[in-house]
């Protein structure tokens, strides 16, 4: 085996086994960390970093150019929806009030006790009810008055 | 070279061990969202680690599918959730919500102290 050889199979050693502990520091946060937020940051590091190593030591330990591409895909899917689930998964969390609010120290999306008209934000399938139901109510009956129509008088 | 797949797997093994704690205690359903997509890229690097460390390429193509399958199941899950969401002034409880457990708990424990 040549030098080239036996220094890249070391590195490629070392990748694996700071991918594999990357893994181990993410168990670790998600049993010790206090609410849905801080887990998601404590489990989202081996997602792309973790991923990105182990991936870039897998490639240099196989040599073969369609291993590498295919590791090069999966480290470029992890990239990219990464951050789509965890956007998804924290939006959903912070609704749901699955977050220590007394823990932040901004909290920018906080409504402050003002009553708003919307009833849904967000995922709504498409046939859910109008973000505005008060408005929207208005608006149908005004049209039905200029259309001519017999509007009856809510009892 | 034992000590290497020792290591690795152990560290693997542990990482995914308290990932499966987390995911049978997780208060909500999002702890158990995240500790299963975790759950589901510790799988693929253990797969990649025993690619690169046994020099087998025949894992390869099936660490794309689980890579796949972490992002849809977690996406989905959570539009499920967000399907179910109503609008609150301000923290839920005029809308009838239940108190959030994590909420409750640290109430508890600061309570305690």
């Amino acid at each position: 085996m040549s030098a080239a050889e036996t220094a890249g199979d070391a590195l490629a050693v070392v990748l694996l086994l700071l991918g594999s502990f990357l893994c181990l520091t993410a168990g670790l946060g998600l049993v010790r960390f206090p609410d849905v937020l801080t887990r998601m940051h404590a489990g989202t590091k081996p997602q792309v970093l973790g991923v990105l190593l182990i991936m870039v030591g897998a490639a240099i330990r196989l040599q073969g150019w369609s291993a590498t591409w295919m590791l090069l895909l999966v480290a470029v899917f992890q990239m990219l929806t990464a951050p789509v689930s965890a956007h998804m998964i924290s939006r959903v969390a912070y609704r749901r009030r699955h977050v220590r609010r007394d823990r932040l120290l901004v909290d920018e999306l906080h409504t402050g006790g003002e009553v708003r008209d919307s009833v849904y934000r967000g995922d709504e399938p498409a046939d859910a009810p109008p973000e505005q139901p008060a408005e929207a109510l208005l608006e149908s009956r005004r049209e039905d008055r200029e259309d001519g129509r017999t509007v009856q008088p809510p009892s | 070279m034992t000590l290497v797949y020792g290591l690795a797997y152990g560290l693997l093994g542990i990482g995914a061990l308290l990932a499966l704690v987390r995911l049978g205690a997780g208060p909500s359903l999002l702890d158990r969202v995240v500790a299963t997509d975790t759950l589901l890229v510790i799988i693929a690097a253990g797969l990649a680690v025993h690619a690169g460390l046994q020099r087998d390429p025949t894992v390869v193509p099936v660490l794309v599918v689980v890579s796949l399958l972490a992002f849809v199941g977690s996406v989905s899950v959570a539009r499920y959730i967000g399907g179910m969401l109503v609008r609150s002034a301000d923290d839920g409880q005029d809308v009838g919500l239940p108190e959030a457990a994590e909420e409750k708990a640290a109430r508890a424990t600061e309570a305690d102290r």
